[in-house]
């Protein structure tokens, strides 16, 4: 029999401090985390980070604590290097870095987005999907290609759970963002009736969202009475655009799965239009659970697994944060093409 | 009328059907109802396409660029009907070509693109999956003019390569740089090289604008 390697893996590249383990036997064990959640206004990447360093021990802990192991037991450290928020990013490789230096476990490098990808085929079964990856800092549509990750379409500007955080926050419906379940926008959205016509920023494979976000917020300072349709009107053009370039990428492509995955992933209205539109190509889909969805420890430990067993590791004195780790730099050598 | 032609390819918006009209091979381009969109904001799009892929198709004819001739446009179906070319898709030559010849054709790529720029045309969409490599002439033909506009400003034009760069990472990574640069050289050889080197570093700005970059430029 094959030995067990377990890999404990951390994540902080933006609100979220999350620490999780994977076994090369049982995929995942635990994931723990804790969101910061700022009282007013948008994530301030001081603030998240000095909540990450508040919590990081705790988190570690639990997670051990979690499946009954010392932290000697583990056979090496993932950390999250990039992309995301200096601040935060730091507090992650600064705890990743001490375990792997006082423990003397193998430091491993993984990058973010990479690891919201392999957690969600890991979960979902699919083998060889288009991504949708929809986050708060991320609007990416990847598919596998020579060796990696390659980028057939991205937004140009701002992200697209952003853009629908921003319009919120702005017309102060937001926070909380979250109401019975939906976003804010979608919740206030189901109200609406009638469509207006905002800018549908579409260009080849990539979509903008700036120019949406101030026109919308334009509509509403000048009746706020029509918050629904508005609403609704934002909503519709925000998801549309990503779902017209998704059907782009797929068709494009060929792939015949596709994964959505990100904090976005949770709005149910999203994932029926993806379904209905994989449905006219009859590609699969799947949405990756909200657990696994938003930024999570355990997509860094079982990224970092994949990579440990592939002989990926870095020295410490070499693993810088990657604030702008692009998704399409990473060699992905345990797919094969 | 479509359902009884042949259907020759299901695309992301679009379905194409080969048929005649008036005596020639053309092929029948229905934009086709989207059941994710709302229905009147799905037709506002469609209709919008239709036509702007009809005019920009005659402004790049009247140009002198290679785009197959606009036959008839019906918006109550967001048809359009189109000369059909026989060739093969640019990405499909590009895979197997090798990469001089690819090296090559991309050269006429920029060319290509150039005049289409010198003519206030921006496609809106350049990929090697819009462009046509005729098997009777050996002429680069251009398609899929839906998302494009009339401009004559360096912000769209470098946006409409910075596509095409795109592209070419994606989908010919591994001749993606050598590659536009040749794209670039053909642009030069027809835009002149103060444009050329102008869109350049616009191309290179639009791109700091992503998300994650390598390098931000400074302004």
């Amino acid at each position: 029999m094959e030995k067990e390697i377990i890999v404990l893996g951390i994540e902080s590249t933006a609100h979220t401090f999350g620490c999780g383990i994977a076994s090369s036997k049982n995929k995942i064990l635990t994931n723990v985390k804790s969101v910061y959640k700022p009282q007013r206004g948008g994530i301030h990447p001081r603030e998240a980070s000095q909540h990450h360093q508040k919590v990081a021990p705790f988190i570690v802990k639990r997670a051990l604590d979690n499946v009954g192991m010392d932290i000697r037991e583990i056979d090496a450290v993932a950390v999250a290097l990039g992309p995301g928020l200096g601040p935060c990013l730091r507090v992650g490789a600064t705890v990743a870095r001490a375990i792997s230096v006082h423990y003397n476990k193998p430091l491993i490098p993984v990058n973010h987005c990479v690891a919201h990808i392999e957690i969600g085929r890991a979960i979902t079964g699919l083998v060889d999907p288009l991504v949708v990856y929809v986050s708060g800092g991320n609007t990416i549509i990847s598919a596998f290609a020579g060796g990696r990750y390659r980028v057939f379409g991205e937004t140009l500007d701002i992200a697209l759970g952003n853009c629908l955080d921003t319009f919120a926050r702005e017309t102060g419906i937001a926070p909380p963002y979250i109401v019975e379940g939906y976003h804010v926008v979608d919740y206030w959205a189901e109200r609406g009736k009638e469509i207006i016509d905002l800018p549908y920023v579409v260009k080849g494979q990539d979509v903008s969202y700036s120019g949406l976000l101030t026109a919308a917020l334009r509509l509403y300072s000048e009746d706020p009475k029509k918050l629904p349709d508005i609403c609704l009107s934002f909503r519709e053009h925000a998801y549309n655009m990503i779902v017209e370039v998704a059907e782009r990428a797929l068709a494009h492509t060929g792939k015949r799965e596709l994964l959505l995955t990100g904090g976005v992933a949770a709005s149910p209205v999203l994932r029926e239009k993806l379904k209905i539109m994989c449905a006219d190509h009859n590609a699969t889909f799947r949405s990756v659970p909200l657990e696994y969805a938003g930024d999570n420890g355990a997509m860094i430990a079982w990224t970092g697994l994949l990579t440990y067993l592939n002989g990926v590791v870095i020295p410490v004195e070499k693993s810088f944060i990657k604030q702008r780790w692009r998704l399409d730099e990473v060699d992905i050598p345990w797919r094969k093409q | 009328m479509a359902e009884t032609m042949k259907l020759l390819s299901k695309g992301a918006e679009a379905h194409l059907y080969l048929g005649e009209f008036l005596g020639y091979r053309a092929v029948f381009k229905r934009r086709i109802r989207k059941p994710y969109r709302d229905s009147k904001f799905d037709r506002k799009i469609r209709i919008k396409r239709t036509l702007n892929e009809a005019r920009l198709l005659n402004a790049a004819a009247m140009a002198g660029i290679n785009v197959p001739a606009l036959f008839d446009i019906n918006l109550n179906t967001t048809t359009i009907v189109l000369e059909f070319i026989d060739g093969i898709l640019l990405k499909d030559y590009i895979m197997n070509a090798g990469t001089e010849n690819s090296l090559r054709i991309l050269y006429e790529v920029g060319l290509i693109v150039g005049r289409l720029h010198r003519s206030g045309i921006i496609h809106g969409d350049l990929t090697t999956s819009n462009m046509i490599l005729s098997s009777s002439s050996g002429r680069i033909y251009l398609i899929d003019f839906g998302l494009g506009e009339k401009s004559w400003e360096l912000e769209n034009r470098g946006v409409d390569l910075h596509l095409l760069l795109r592209a070419l990472e994606s989908t010919h990574y591994d001749i993606a740089e050598m590659g536009f640069k040749e794209v670039l050289r053909g642009y030069s050889d027809v835009m002149g090289i103060n444009e050329a080197l102008k869109v350049r570093s616009k191309i290179d700005e639009i791109r700091s604008r992503g998300r994650y970059v390598v390098k931000r430029i400074r302004h």
